[in-house]
């Protein structure tokens, strides 16, 4: 690790005016941390999330289900009103890493980080979220624009996530052995617009399954899936699963996710 | 005597306190006065010439004490790494044994190559000093697999070996099983590949290099599994210091499967550098240099033939193996794919002719040498894929094909074709219990069931055997060792009745606070809480040649043993004169002398007592109670067994769930029984990891190591396993005094052919290690598309 600057700002408004070129934010540091030790992160400042108050609530209503950024997975996954409303999303939350990880890595440092194999990207996408910083609201669709890119600005802190309350939801991951991210994450949800059927792990950023979502909103069924394959040559291919067995993963993993949505 | 803490008790784990409560003291816990920190700049590159290494920029940087590169250590007379086993090729040559210099010199070898070592007053600045450093590579084209090395045209990883071919080697009688092969009724055929494990110690290695000008004396301390023998090469064959000069410490050290056995290149350069700077420095490997540098397991490729007549009896087994050495030989890596391995590939069986070559080849990537089980998962690998394979071939039960086959439990001792004298087992015992163990009776039912849920069920069974307590010193001599492999001891008591003994052997995990001090507790009657063993410092304990190979009670158990006997006949002439009774009528158990037929006795801790203070002592009897022995076995103890393995697969996504396991054990006697557990615990979840999820896997055009951190290389976890059914049978050994056999490799010997054997049942054909979930995927799909 190289020197650097640490700050603990108490508000968000605080946090924003830190930022520089050089600065980055932290929050769990499940991801930042590991890259500073191995000397691949430089950064200049490092701006920690973690006193500023309010910032890791979760608040559930009839509606939707509004995480803080700073929230735990481990918070999240213990948490009665997230599995009430979406249980889907609390069963994610339980899933990510192992238990040490989720007690400090957090839901706005996962989405912020965009991890082409992270878990909550699928049900941002997956669930049509929005996505809120100190200055603007995202939607879902718009926010993950490729490998470790989103649609933050540099000056821009990820403040909150707000889950639409969906008709029925699911998600089913194919763990990497290794690591225990996923191979493929294929969330499902039946919204009040329509199915909505998310790919993360799969490709470089997480993506919609749109032949998939077609066919569900015909007959919300794995049945429907039969036969509708999503095609491996933009998919990822690794040590661990090349294209061919991450598009065939995609669509076994898709109707387990509709089996376990009710479908 | 106490039945609670003497022989066959399972007592809780003496050293486990100190473990579980932090208190333990592994390297990186120590600290001298003054440190510094050593840092190793390693090469980027699988395979380089060094054109110029330029230090100025980072020898001015903050807190930089020195920097050292090869040409230091050249300059100053520092000999190369060496490999302690000479092997001779089937043309007579000896083993080819390139220049392996601590600090690569001209050419970088292997991704992780030591370049150069930063010694800073931090391991910050030491880092940032290191990035300071410029080197100007030439790259060239490496080579990583050991089957591609051979070919003409590949990279020459050492201009001093042609071909890379580093010994050409054969054992057994090729015209016999040539004859063998063109009677027989049935040849099947095999090709296979032992993947390349990296060893994943909990503790990285570590070492400190400290130097007293007072005594000129350097203290190396380094995560060691034989310290001794480090010492002993670090100053006979490297050149460090006299041996009286170098004090070697291995404290507590986590874990080693092997690969703390050898003499590496960072410890040798801390313990020089201490004295060139005249201050202490630490050098701690971090995770991603463990991967790299520790030396790997493994990555045979292999061709095996079996003949059999009409019946199934194994007539031949012919066997071609390419060993990857990596780089550089690590201190026993030639032994590994050699002795350690072709002479155990009679397996449990009466094949009459067996042959095998081996073929050692230099790549560019790290040294590979022993991890547990050493050549012996090998040999068992081979033998029990190709006896089920065969199996399937014959239309014949697995179970049938070995039980026609096996040894008979009155055969002992039985010569092998190769060079092996078995002392004793009960192979078919080990099968029935096992088949036991597993119920065997219902497994065609759980393979329907499996079949109703769309699953696919497979049962694979491995009857391993292995070499053991290693070994007998004129024997591995007549091999090619360039040590003996006896084993010390001294039984030290103290005035009061406590124990301390010393053994050459050492513990980095295995438990021998406790089993050691149950031997004292059950033969001199100590309460096994007064009873110390002491480990791992040359300057404490007589020389000793460490742990590894399931010998430490064996070996270092038996030479307790024989400082326990000489402790008794000490304390009986003690005790006659103290009972006025003449030396031949006393009788000793369980610490206690006694006048036969009379009620006259005294205990171990009076006599002890009265050869501290001799006031009234045999005139003619030193004082004193401590007493040294050394052990030197008379054959390999060779324990064996059959483990199970029950799976179920998903053919839809290739996951392999491991549902059942049974072991049943032949280890002789057996002093802990849990501890013994524990050990075929462990073995056997390093065996699973094998088969189904470890895999060291290098790029093969850059030579990069692409599993190089957690996030790529998979570690078995709790999730991955059943509760294992154990049982043992205890034949005991009749080659040492304990009867004891060895625990410590079996499970990684016998797992990988069981899983694989149950996968490659459940699926209907062969594939190799690791069985991943693609791999078995792909399988599944083949299997079901040839039926469509
Ligand atoms: C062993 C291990 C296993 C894991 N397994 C999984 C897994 O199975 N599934 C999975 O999804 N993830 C997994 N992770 C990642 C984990 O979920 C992390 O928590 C997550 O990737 C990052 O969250 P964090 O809070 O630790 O963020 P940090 O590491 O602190 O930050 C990550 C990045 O996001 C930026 N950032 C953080 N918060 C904000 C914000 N509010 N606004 C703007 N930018 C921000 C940081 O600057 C940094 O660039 C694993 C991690 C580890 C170490």
């Amino acid at each position: 690790m190289y020197d650097f600057n640490y700050h603990r700002p108490g508000s968000v408004d605080e946090a924003v005016g830190l930022i520089n070129e050089d600065a980055k934010i932290l929050a769990g540091g499940q991801s930042l941390l590991p890259t500073m030790k191995l000397r691949l992160a430089q950064p200049s400042d490092v701006i920690d999330l973690g006193a500023i108050p309010g910032l890791s609530d979760i608040s559930v209503d009839g509606s939707s289900v509004t995480i803080g950024a700073t929230a735990t997975h481990a918070s999240v996954a213990a948490s009665g009103a997230v599995a009430g409303a979406i249980p889907a999303l609390a069963d994610l939350a339980s899933g990510i890493g192992d238990t040490q990880v989720r007690n400090v890595g957090t839901m706005g440092g996962s989405v912020a980080n965009a991890d082409p194999a992270a878990d909550y990207p699928a049900a941002v996408v997956g669930l049509g979220a929005t996505v809120h910083t100190n200055s603007r609201s995202i939607a879902a669709d718009d926010f993950f624009t490729g490998i470790f890119e989103t649609a933050l600005e540099e000056n821009e802190i990820l403040t909150k996530v707000s889950f639409p309350v969906p008709e029925a939801a699911a998600y089913v991951k194919f763990a990497n052995p290794a690591s225990r991210y996923a191979i493929v994450g294929v969330f499902v949800a039946k919204t009040a617009d329509g199915v909505r059927v998310a790919v993360t792990g799969a490709g470089g950023s997480v993506f919609r399954a749109s032949a998939m979502e077609a066919a569900l909103n015909a007959n919300f069924s794995a049945s429907a899936l039969d036969g509708i394959a999503v095609a491996s040559d933009d998919l990822n291919s690794d040590l661990h699963a090349s294209a061919e067995y991450r598009a065939h993963l995609v669509a076994v993993m898709a109707k387990r996710a509709v089996q376990a949505a009710g479908g | 005597m106490s039945s609670e803490t003497g022989i066959g008790a399972s007592v809780r784990r003496k050293e486990d306190k100190r473990f579980l409560t932090g208190k333990g003291r592994y390297l990186d816990d120590i600290n001298r006065p003054g440190q510094a920190y050593g840092v190793f700049l390693r090469s980027p590159h699988a395979f380089a010439k060094i054109k110029s290494i330029d230090i100025a920029e980072a020898s001015k940087a903050p807190g930089v004490v020195a920097i050292y590169t090869g040409s230091d250590l050249a300059d100053d007379g520092v000999g190369g790494l060496i490999c302690g086993w000479g092997i001779t090729s089937k043309d007579g040559e000896p083993h080819k044994a390139p220049a392996h210099p601590a600090i690569a010199v001209d050419t970088v070898r292997h991704v992780g190559d030591q370049v150069a070592f930063v010694i800073a007053d931090s391991v910050a600045q030491a880092k940032d000093a290191a990035e300071l450093i410029e080197v100007d590579y030439d790259e060239l084209t490496p080579v990583v697999s050991g089957a591609d090395a051979l070919a003409s045209g590949a990279a020459q990883v050492h201009d001093d070996v042609p071909g890379n071919l580093c010994y050409d080697w054969e054992l057994g009688d090729e015209a016999a099983v040539d004859a063998a092969f063109s009677s027989a009724a049935h040849v099947t055929k095999l090709d296979i590949y032992n993947n390349r494990l990296v060893p994943n110690a909990m503790e990285p290695r570590a070492a400190i290099g400290d130097f007293d000008a007072g005594t000129d004396e350097i203290i190396l301390y380094t995560t060691s599994q034989n310290p001794h023998v480090a010492r002993l090469v670090l100053s006979a064959f490297v050149g460090i210091a006299p041996e009286h000069k170098l004090r070697v410490i291995a404290p507590d050290v986590g874990g080693g499967f092997g690969s703390k056995i050898f003499i590496y290149a960072e410890e040798t350069v801390c313990a020089w550098a201490a004295r060139k700077i005249n201050r202490a420095v630490k050098w701690t490997a971090e995770r991603s240099e463990s991967f790299l540098t520790d030396a790997h397991g493994r990555d045979h490729h292999t061709t095996a033939e079996l003949a059999m007549d009409a019946n199934g009896k194994f007539l031949g087994l012919r066997v071609n193996t390419i060993a990857n050495m990596g780089a550089y030989l690590s201190t026993f890596a030639t032994s590994v794919p050699s002795y350690l391995y072709a002479t155990l590939l009679a397996g449990q069986y009466t094949t009459p002719a067996i042959y095998a070559n081996v073929k050692a080849v230099f790549t560019n990537t790290a040294p590979v040498d022993a991890y547990r089980g050493a050549g012996r998962p090998e040999a068992t690998y081979v033998i029990e894929r190709i006896v089920e394979r065969a199996a399937r071939d014959l239309g014949m039960s697995p179970v049938e094909l070995r039980k026609r086959n096996f040894i008979a439990p009155d055969a002992y001792p039985y010569e092998t074709p190769v060079i092996m004298t078995y002392d004793s087992g009960n192979y078919p015992l080990n099968m029935d219990t096992a088949l036991k163990l597993i119920d065997y009776d219902g497994y065609a039912a759980r393979k329907a069931d499996s079949e109703s849920r769309g699953k696919k069920r497979g049962i694979g069974f491995s009857s391993f055997i292995e070499a053991c307590g290693i070994a007998p010193s004129a024997a591995v001599g007549s091999l090619g060792a360039g040590v003996g492999l006896w084993e010390s001891a001294q039984v030290r008591f103290n005035p009061t009745g406590s124990v301390t003994v010393f053994t050459g052997s050492h513990s980095h995990g295995q438990g021998h606070e406790t089993t050691f001090a149950q031997l004292i507790t059950e033969h001199l009657g100590v309460p096994i809480e007064n009873v110390e063993i002491s480990h791992g410092d040359t300057g404490k304990v007589p020389f000793g040649m460490g742990t590894y190979g399931s010998r430490s009670l064996a070996v270092g158990g038996s030479a307790i043993m024989r400082a326990v006997d000489k402790i008794v006949e000490k304390g009986k002439k003690v005790a006659a004169h103290l009972m006025e009774a003449s030396v031949e009528d006393i009788e000793h158990a369980h610490g206690v002398f006694k006048v036969a037929g009379t009620d006259k006795q005294v205990t171990m801790a009076e006599v002890a007592f009265a050869a501290y203070v001799p006031h009234n002592y045999p005139p003619d009897l030193e004082p004193g109670m401590d007493e040294t022995a050394f052990y030197d076995p008379t054959n390999f103890t060779f324990p064996a067994g059959t483990h199970i393995a029950e799976v179920e697969i998903d053919p839809d996504t290739g996951v392999v769930e491991v549902l059942d396991w049974a072991a049943s054990d032949d280890f002789g006697n057996v002093i802990n029984p849990m501890i013994v557990e524990g050990q075929i615990h462990g073995g056997v979840a390093q065996g699973i990891g094998q088969a189904l999820l470890e895999n060291a896997v290098y790029d093969t055009e850059t030579g990069q190591l692409l599993s190089g951190s957690y996030m790529d290389y998979t570690m078995p976890r709790a999730d991955d396993f059943p509760s294992l059914k154990i049982e043992t049978t205890n034949t005991p050994c009749p080659g040492n005094p304990l009867g004891v056999k060895g625990c410590g490799e079996a499970g990684a010997i016998a797992a990988p052919a069981a899983l694989m054997n149950a996968i490659t049942d459940a699926l209907g054909v062969e594939i190799d290690m690791p069985a991943t979930r693609e791999k078995v995927w792909h399988a599944a799909q083949s299997v079901q598309q040839a039926a469509e």
